[in-house]
């Protein structure tokens, strides 16, 4: 496949994955991510690849553990009830250093909720989700492109730094349809080898080791000590976010994903009216800009956190900011989306309100 | 003079820290010495799960993986179709395999995957201090079931092989001891057919290990083998359960 087509982002995420190379998708049904697992389970075997459909979530990313430790590229996909499911294997694949690339279709939640578009699991893809001290790096595209593009991205990152490599995206990024160009996957060039430490290779002389258990006296202080300098290196190295009209701006909204593209709508609406809007747009959620937005929120009076959830982001967005200027929340739930119309009203609220008040939309 | 009796290429030259008395070491080192037979430590990777048997890396002289309790079934999945050239061993114990990995287990041998799954059944859990397996037996006493296994309110403890045998994917299951040199050659037999099946590649081959757990079954070596004899194998019948090959 190449050149420009019309493309679901869960089958672009699909196809962006046979042509980084992903040898072994591991995946179980769920909504609404179905046509990624669908698109998987016809274009693996037509490359020769592996694909199978699980037992559980729980088998599927341990799957991808064993292909991980094998050194083969490996990949699965879920929404928020299935990831919950996943984060054990996620966990153990942080502790054993192994590359895995996965992908979460947000849905509302807690509990089985709803399969509307939603970003609630924004504490879960971020904080950890599972159990001990490990971070995933996470990427939150916006349009189908993105989608495209982050997938190949993220298993190039997985394999740089040894460490899961989230999609965090919603069920109308995954399920929309626009143009794509499928563009081709170039090997950076600089990955490195895995072939120190891959297992079931005759090439290596020594027998290996592959784990994430160290119950010696510091062992794994010392062992999480050296997750932590690789966390360092990504915090410095590969945050992304995109900026729209912010150099100017009175108030700047922070927002990602789906979210940011209504924020977008609502930052031209308001500017059709003279008020100065500008968007900050995280692309990696972790490392989440806390430094460039640092910087905003010492320049302007207010900013406001746009979500599809209730005021997850906007814990960091507040964190970033150091409390040097306000921080408003306009936050949806359970497929509840922004409305561009309510974002404008709410700037305006918050435009000729003074003191320290804070204002939310609920 | 010859040299008749060695270490197996396939182990470290280190004393195991099992409990006198314990199965694991005997188990060990037939699955070490079939992998130096077929000549295939290279290529091997064993999986230590969760249980006493999580530092088998320390013992065993090829690529070992630790999984997670109850998945190594997934994980050993996840290895043989990443790397179809690798021979996987899936080690697990009672409690992993036929507890909390029920699901693996099942949908691994309804696959069919290729590889060997050596399942050590001591009817207890032994690392964490002898609570209930899925395999104790009635009556039998552990932390979890103080007063004896009582089939009315905790179940009864699984057949393993009789439970798996039929469904399609399986191309070998049996069950034997290492209760005497006997039934450890009579083992070691099971085993080597189950490494030649998946060398082979016929299928999912499965040997169910009745083993001892001295300490917390609270007796000694010697009275744990009498209790093995007389109660265990009582309960799980030892032989094969399926042979694919000897169906045709």
């Amino acid at each position: 496949m190449s050149g420009k087509v019309l493309m679901k982002g869960n089958e672009a995420i699909g196809e962006a994955a046979v042509q980084a190379g992903c040898q072994c998708y591991f995946g179980y049904p769920i909504t609404p991510q179905n046509e990624l697992t669908a698109y998987m389970s016809k274009r693996m075997l037509e490359e020769g690849r592996v694909f199978i459909q699980s037992e559980s979530e729980i088998a599927a990313i341990n799957m991808c553990f064993g292909a991980a430790a094998v050194g083969v590229r490996t990949m699965t996909s879920s929404s928020g009830p299935g990831i919950s499911l996943k984060q054990e294997g996620i966990s153990y694949t942080a502790g054993a250093e192994l590359p895995l690339f996965f992908v979460n279709v947000m849905r509302g939640g807690p509990g089985l909720g709803n399969i509307a578009p939603s970003q609630a699991d924004y504490f879960q893809c971020t904080k950890g989700g599972g159990h001990g001290d490990y971070r995933v790096l996470v990427y939150a595209p916006s349009d189908v492109q993105e989608q495209y593009d982050y997938t190949m991205l993220g298993f190039d990152m997985a394999d740089r730094y040894r460490i899961p490599v989230l999609l965090a995206t919603d069920g109308i990024l995954g399920q929309m349809m626009e143009p794509l160009v499928l563009n081709e996957y170039k090997d950076p060039g600089d990955l490195p080898s895995k072939a120190a430490w891959r297992l079931g290779d005759p090439a290596t002389k020594e027998p290996l080791w592959t784990t994430s258990v160290y119950l010696g006296d510091g062992e794994l202080e010392e062992h999480n000590l050296k997750l932590q300098r690789k966390y360092d290196e990504i915090v410095e190295k590969e945050v992304r976010f995109e900026e729209t009209s912010v150099d100017d701006a009175d108030i700047v909204m922070v927002a990602y994903g789906t979210s940011a593209r209504v924020a977008k709508s609502a930052m031209e609406m308001a500017r059709a009216e003279g008020i100065k809007v500008g968007l900050h747009r995280p692309i990696t959620l972790w490392p989440f800009p806390e430094k460039r937005l640092g910087e905003i929120a010492g320049s302007v009076d207010n900013m406001l956190a746009v979500e599809m959830s209730l005021g997850q982001m906007w814990e960091d967005v507040r964190l970033a900011s150091c409390g040097a200027c306000r921080v408003h929340l306009h936050g949806r739930t359970a497929g509840g989306i922004p409305e561009e119309a309510a974002i404008v009203d709410q700037i305006k609220k918050i435009m000729s309100s003074k003191g320290d008040e804070i204002i939310r939309n609920f | 003079m010859e040299r008749i009796f060695t270490m197996p290429e396939a182990m470290k030259p280190e004393q195991t820290l099992y409990c006198p008395g314990c199965g694991h070491g005997i188990i060990h080192r037939l699955v070490a010495e079939l992998v130096d037979e077929f000549g295939i430590r290279e290529r091997t990777i064993g999986i230590a799960p969760v249980g006493c048997s999580v530092f088998a890396d320390k013992y065993w002289n090829f690529d070992v993986i630790s999984a997670a309790h109850g998945r190594a079934p997934a994980v050993a999945t996840g290895m043989k179709r990443g790397r179809p050239d690798s021979f996987v061993i899936c080690y697990q114990g009672d409690g992993d395999l036929a507890a909390i990995g029920t699901a693996e287990t099942i949908h691994a041998a309804n696959r069919g995957e290729q590889f060997v799954t050596v399942f050590v059944n001591n009817a207890i859990y032994g690392m964490t201090g002898g609570q209930m397996a899925p395999t104790t037996l009635i009556g039998q006493r552990s932390m979890t079931c103080q007063l004896g296994r009582d089939a009315e309110i905790m179940g009864y403890p699984i057949r393993v092989c009789e439970l798996l045998k039929d469904l399609p994917g399986v191309a070998f299951m049996a069950r034997g001891s290492v209760d005497s040199p006997k039934n450890v050659l009579k083992t070691k037999k099971y085993l080597k057919k189950a490494f030649s099946n998946v060398i082979e590649g016929k299928g999912y081959s499965f040997v169910e290990i009745v083993s001892t757990c001295p300490t917390n079954w609270g007796m000694t070596p010697v009275k744990a083998l009498e209790w093995l004899r007389e109660s265990m194998l009582e309960h799980y019948e030892l032989g094969v359960f399926r042979d694919r090959d000897a169906e045709k």
